[in-house]
């Protein structure tokens, strides 16, 4: 790739910032070089994106209804799926299916709580606080 | 201690460029990953991510550590850690004996990244150079500038769990090379490279790996669009996002094959760097056709023309991967 190939289309993704990549000046020298972003790798980012987050809403829309547990909606916020999951807290996932089942995760203790808070990055409080929510909806 | 922050294209080469560079032996970052012969291909359905399977243009995490400390003698000093407390106390002793630290980290519990470019990847590379407070100044290799990172965020990032943990390892550097004999180790690193990406009898590895794909790619059900779209542009975003990612490695060793042409005086390189240039090129070609094609929803799908452009770049490295394998055979030059 030629420096002046290099794209610039300013991707999302990249939050403002810039990579480094290695392209050849006009004497055919390599040079490291910025790019802002490149559309075609940004329709990729945003299709996978939007994938996530169409998930995301439907297990959103599930737990308000009361037929999965705030489990599977979290998961996908943390751009987990089961088997990241899994792997991360450490629970079979045959484990995280009942847990995403809302009267099992209304009983779940505090121990085993404290390993989804970790694993996702959600405060403890606001785990068990969802408990006593799901319990108001009955 | 004075630390110069550089810059690089991928965090493991990066963070020994940088590492080798700061202790005063200077080396660019396409060096680094020439030498560790890093550059590979590999297609793994067995390890899915988020149930598409993974696609590697490159060799698996540590490889370039481990390789380059070997090739080089540099007597790296790597410590993993069952606990927080002990990883963090080992860390902030090896800062306050002013040594430069390389960590494994977690993408995703990073706070500098950016939330878009958070996800899941357990073998982030990174440079701490110093502590202030509660706060660890870091070279991050893929970032313009250096940044800083709260004590309680680096412990969770270096301790995540899943798959690759990095279980709190930190490397620091031994020696730095003396004597180095280029000819013969950049032979030995390019022939270990032209092994790996053709000369394995595995069909997920190395340019039969490309080859694979195409046929994934060729025998995708036409009637599975919205699997499809997500399918091709997986392979894109393993190619351009993820890391440096496919034509990103291919163009960074060419300029590793350029800078050995020249260091050696070896006509045959730069020939191989300009064919690993059109290669990469190539790569980018393909990720532009990928995503084309999905954009355009068209209702003949034509898989056997993407593939078809997949098994050409199988072809171009095959050819070339023969070339150096031959030019590895030749006599160094005096």
């Amino acid at each position: 790739m030629k420096l002046d190939d290099v794209p610039q289309d300013k991707s999302s993704s990249y939050g403002g910032h810039k990579k480094l990549l290695y392209a050849t000046t006009s004497e055919g020298r390599y040079t490291g070089t910025k790019s802002s972003g490149w559309d075609t790798e940004a329709f990729a980012t945003t299709l996978a994106v939007e994938a996530l987050e169409q998930q995301a809403q439907e297990a959103y829309n599930q737990w308000q209804q009361g037929l999965l547990s705030p489990l599977p909606y979290l998961m996908y916020q943390a751009r987990l799926d089961e088997t990241g999951l899994s792997q991360i807290s450490g629970f079979w996932r045959w484990r995280l299916r009942r847990h995403f089942k809302p009267a099992h995760y209304r009983g779940l203790s505090s121990a085993i709580l404290r390993r989804y808070s970790d694993a996702l990055g959600v405060p403890l409080a606001q785990l068990k606080a969802y408990q006593s929510q799901a319990n108001q909806q009955e | 201690m004075t630390f110069t922050h550089q810059q690089s294209a991928h965090c493991e080469s990066g963070v020994m460029s940088s590492l080798l560079t700061n202790a005063g032996f200077a080396i660019s970052e396409p060096m680094v990953f020439g030498l560790s012969s890093a550059l590979a291909f590999a297609y793994l359905p067995i390890v899915k991510l988020n149930g598409m399977p993974l696609i590697a243009y490159r060799m698996p995490p540590k490889h370039i550590i481990n390789t380059l400390n070997k090739r080089l003698g540099l007597n790296i000093q790597s410590k993993r850690f069952s606990g927080v407390e002990a990883g963090q106390l080992a860390l902030d002793q090896a800062l306050a004996n002013k040594e430069a630290v390389g960590l494994q980290t977690s993408v995703f519990w990073l706070p500098y990244f950016p939330a878009e470019m958070r996800f899941h990847f357990n073998a982030h590379n990174l440079l701490v150079y110093a502590k202030e407070n509660d706060n660890y100044l870091i070279s991050d290799p893929v970032f313009e500038d250096v940044v800083q990172c709260s004590t309680d965020a680096l412990n969770k990032a270096r301790f995540a769990k899943g798959a690759l943990a990095p279980k709190g390892l930190m490397y620091t550097l031994g020696n730095t090379p003396t004597n180095v004999n280029w000819p013969k180790l950049i032979r030995q690193s390019i022939k270990a490279t032209t092994r790996i990406l053709d000369g394995l009898p595995l069909p997920w590895i190395g340019v039969r790996g490309i080859a694979h794909l195409a046929k994934k790619i060729a025998k995708l059900d036409p009637a599975a669009t919205k699997y499809n779209r997500l399918y091709l542009t997986h392979i894109v975003r393993m190619q351009e996002e993820i890391g440096t990612g496919g034509a990103g490695f291919r163009f960074m060793y060419a300029s590793f094959l350029q800078e050995a042409a020249i260091k050696l005086n070896e006509p045959v390189l730069h020939d191989a760097a300009n064919q690993m240039t059109l290669i990469g090129d190539g790569w980018r070609g393909f990720a532009s056709q990928l995503v084309q094609y999905c954009k355009a929803k068209q209702a003949k799908p034509n898989f056997a023309e993407l593939a078809a452009s997949l098994q050409q770049l199988a072809q171009q490295e095959r050819q070339l991967m023969q070339q150096l394998a031959a030019w590895c055979k030749t006599a160094a030059k005096l």
